[in-house]
């Protein structure tokens, strides 16, 4: 636990190092380069700061019910099994890793003016209902973010041990004495996390923000730091309203810190869940209303995409099949460093005492990426034609900034493993190398899986920085997208979102599958 | 480390292209060098008779072209900058980068006097609304009638996208001191704003408003490429704001001649004639050949609008502001 901090091994310490300079160069550093070139600091309008104030309002809305929503979801997909569960919470995941503009057209497909649940209300006789505007913003980021937090939540039932359970059920304990004993802590340790990640990436929200909102009340930091950049070539007040974004996440992450709780249940055998407690039919029922209400929630604008883009699948053509082998490569090398940058900075946190690491790991979330890739661009321009570096940088920035995901999901299972295994494995003289082999690697085996399935997925669908470095011929699979979209081809590009998915969410069903190959789930 | 090998190759591939030719790089916008835009033809086209090698370079969209240009200053590669609109040329003007066209022998076919000695004009278009002709029966034939009407819309960010700046100066264009009044009229006709084309133009493929903030030209996509004669644009009799989309030379290139030449070959039919069907606008000097069938279908209103880069620039912030407030409400 992080009340006794523990020496860190040089080869450990070395690595949290690479790994927290890294995200600096790429977040404090990027930032600074435009700062650099602006010649300083510019000021802000009240524009702004309604921008702000809007850009929080609905951040905090739409992080407050995904982690309100989520936790029924979560709970009942913990305590129940039934067939198609595993493909099921695969497919739950899928949302967060759609790009953008494809989760939008699968929302409005459902929910829009035009969609499925408007002309069943027309059917009905009943008004019709328009989502433009902060509920639509809202909906819009609990369908991206829903299915994250009911992932991590998920995980932290499973680092719930079984023997707690059964020990419950032996003491005669309720559901809801288990809810008090057991889940509650788990939510206290677990849930200020999943709010300000998903508040962070709420914050630098700009085309659902623009697109769902209706109109200029709707405009987001993002927005403003998009036409500082683009349209008045202000250097300075993009800068500050970064800054700004940065400060904001710095507060967040610090806030969470402190109202997060260990839980502390200390070690068990890793045997299968049983909930012999749940088994009564009012429980089984809102369980069942908790799974169903959000599969169709989240799959059926999903649905939508696939049946839209299905029949211009076979003949999409080759140069969006050229970008999705570019995409895999990039996807792959991102994953890569990712875990190899995340696993050393989520044992040096959970053995640290100060919350600096973990809020450098979270910096990345709420970098705009106009400035990481305008910071790059002036950075790195110097050295190589930034054509040549558009796939090597885009791979990087992908990694980055998964990171802080990849911390979400590894953090928790490491200072459990700490807690629990921590004093054993020194009185060991377990080190090194054989305690990554024997306990580490096995231990978090499940959250890495699942960090590096996630990583994979978010760089396949992730624009990033590409769009300012490529050229014709490094194109990646969204790129090309949009590339499409751009050229009235809304049919291919339909196509090409369904690739996307398919592909998205092929890596991360097989990365995610090989961390829970032995697990009974 | 197969990952890092194949990124080596990656980069060795791109440092074998350039042999002894001279290279001429051209800096544009991402959708021009698409495989669906003009690009690749340009390219193959002007190889042809150049003996040098054409780079394009893309980056975004026009506005993001122009921060590249801007960011890179005087150490810019570029030797030519393509995909610029009058919007943006005040600016580009300004920084001095950019160095005066040769003399070119052309008959423009612009619907206005082209006269600028640092720019030049590739193609053109007037932003129009479009619907679909077999769901909107009354079609409103000016602002006025289009925000008394229920017709839903929708439009680009003017702090985003050029579409959505270009509606801003139409509107600001046609009724001046009344621009803040026809905007709150439009309030409630207007569905969404959206950050760029591609998503308006999707929201409205999929039918979430009645008519979308695009090109007179837009209905020709669908005829031609899809045989579909269902999308109209709808004729103003305000005018329709212009946009006319240009090149120019970098100031500090060191290919001057090649830059002159590409200038000249962008005017030429070999260029002119591959802009109707790759960028879906009018081409600056119509080709020998005439446009494609299925142009003649398409609305051509006689009056545009269009203010200079100059006047352009300076009425832009309360022009912006204007809109802001009345869509605020």
């Amino acid at each position: 636990m992080a009340d006794r901090a523990q020496p860190l091994s040089p080869g450990l310490g070395a690595g949290a190092g690479i790994a927290a300079t890294l995200i600096l160069a790429l977040t404090l550093g990027t930032l600074g380069a435009v700062i650099h070139r602006a010649g300083g600091l510019g000021s802000l309008g009240p524009a702004d700061w309604a921008a702000l104030r809007f850009t929080v309002t609905q951040a905090a809305l739409s992080a407050a019910l995904s982690l309100l929503l989520a936790i029924p979801v979560a709970r009942a997909l913990a305590r129940r099994r039934f067939p198609g569960r595993g493909v099921l919470i695969t497919l739950l995941g899928a949302p967060f890793i759609l790009p953008v503009i494809v989760a939008v057209m699968g929302i409005l497909a459902i929910f829009g003016r035009a969609g499925l649940l408007n002309d069943a209300l027309a059917a009905l006789g009943a008004e019709r209902v328009s989502i433009y505007g902060l509920s639509g913003v809202v909906l819009a980021h609990v369908f991206l973010n829903l299915p994250l937090a009911v992932r991590l939540l998920l995980q932290g039932w499973r680092g719930i041990p079984a023997e707690r359970f059964r020990l419950a059920a032996a003491l005669g304990f309720s559901s809801t004495d288990i809810s008090r004993h057991l889940e509650r802590p788990m939510l206290r340790a677990l849930g200020p996390g999943i709010f300000v990640t998903i508040f962070l990436i709420c914050l630098t929200s700009f085309a659902v923000a623009l697109t769902l909102g209706g109109g200029p009340k709707a405009t987001t930091v993002e927005l403003a730091i998009y036409q500082a950049f683009r349209f008045d070539f202000d250097l300075g007040r993009a800068a500050q309203l970064a800054s700004l974004q940065l400060a904001l996440c710095a507060t967040a992450t610090l806030a969470a810190a402190r109202l997060t709780l260990p839980a502390g249940f200390g070690a068990g055998l890793d045997r299968a869940l049983a909930r012999p407690d749940a088994a009564t039919l009012p429980l089984k029922l809102q369980d069942a209303a908790a799974i169903s209400v959000a599969s169709l929630f989240l799959l059926a604008p999903l649905a939508a995409v696939i049946l839209a883009g299905l029949p211009s699948l076979a003949t999409l053509p080759a140069p969006v099949w050229e970008a999705a082998q570019r995409s895999l490569l990039v996807a792959l090398a991102s994953t890569a460093l990712a875990i190899a940058l995340a696993l050393p900075l989520a044992l040096a946190i959970a053995r640290s005492k100060g919350r600096l690491l973990e809020t450098i790991g979270m910096l990345p979330l709420a970098t705009s990426a106009l400035v990481i890739g305008t910071g790059l661009f002036l950075l790195l321009r110097g050295l190589a034609s930034p054509a040549a570096l558009a796939l090597p940088v885009t791979a990087a920035v992908n990694a980055v900034m998964a990171l802080p995901f990849c911390l979400r999901a590894l953090i928790p299972a490491a200072r459990d493993l700490e807690t629990d295994y921590g004093r054993l494995a020194e009185s060991l003289g377990l080190s090194g190398a054989a305690r990554l082999r024997h306990l580490t690697l096995p231990r978090l085996r499940q959250p890495l899986g699942f960090a590096a399935g996630l990583t994979a997925a978010l760089s396949m669908g992730d624009l990033g920085v590409i769009a300012l470095f490529a050229d014709a011929e490094r194109a990646t699979l969204p790129l090309q997208l949009y590339r499409l979209m751009g050229a009235y081809r809304m049919a291919d590009a339909a196509g090409a979102a369904v690739l996307l998915l398919a592909l998205s969410l092929a890596l991360f069903w097989i990365l995610d599958r090989g961390g829970r190959a032995d697990a009974q789930a | 480390m197969r990952h890092s090998l194949m990124i080596a190759g990656l980069l060795c591939a791109t440092t074998a292209a350039a042999q002894d030719k001279p290279v001429l790089t051209v800096y544009t916008y991402d959708s021009f060098v698409s495989e669906w835009g003009p690009g690749p033809q340009v390219e193959a086209a002007f190889e042809a008779e150049c003996g040098c090698d054409l780079n394009f370079v893309a980056s975004g969209d026009g506005a993001a072209l122009l921060a590249r240009v801007l960011l890179e200053g005087d150490s810019t590669e570029a030797d030519i900058v393509l995909g610029l609109d009058t919007n943006l040329t005040a600016k580009a003007a300004d920084s001095g980068l950019f160095a005066d066209h040769p003399a070119l022998d052309v008959s423009w076919s612009l619907p206005i006097d082209w006269a600028d000695p640092i720019f030049v004009p590739y193609d053109w278009g007037q932003f129009a609304f479009v619907y679909d002709r077999t769901k909107t029966e009354t079609v409103p034939a000016d602002f006025e009638a289009l925000a008394a009407s229920d017709l839903t819309i929708v439009i680009e960010d003017p702090r985003s996208s050029t579409p959505g700046l270009g509606l801003l100066y139409w509107v600001k264009q046609a009724y001046g001191e009344r621009a803040p009044e026809i905007w709150a009229g439009l309030a409630d006709n207007i569905v969404t704003v959206t950050p760029g084309w591609s998503e308006a133009y999707g929201l409205f493929l999929e039918g979430e408003a009645d008519m979308v903030l695009s090109y007179t030209t837009s209905p020709a996509y669908h005829l031609i490429a899809e045989s579909d004669d269902t999308k109209a644009a709808a004729p103003f009799t305000e005018g329709h704001y212009l946009q006319v989309e240009v090149a120019a030379k970098l100031a500090g290139t060191d290919q001057g001649a090649l830059a002159d030449r590409f200038l000249a070959f962008m005017t030429s039919d070999a260029f002119q004639s591959l802009i109707p069907e790759t960028n879906w606008m009018y081409p600056a000097v119509t080709p020998a050949a005439g446009l494609p069938k299925g142009f003649e279908t398409l609305i051509r209103p006689e009056k545009s609008l269009l203010y200079s880069a100059t006047e352009a620039a300076a009425i832009r912030d309360a022009a912006l502001a204007e809109w802001q407030t009345a869509l605020s409400r």
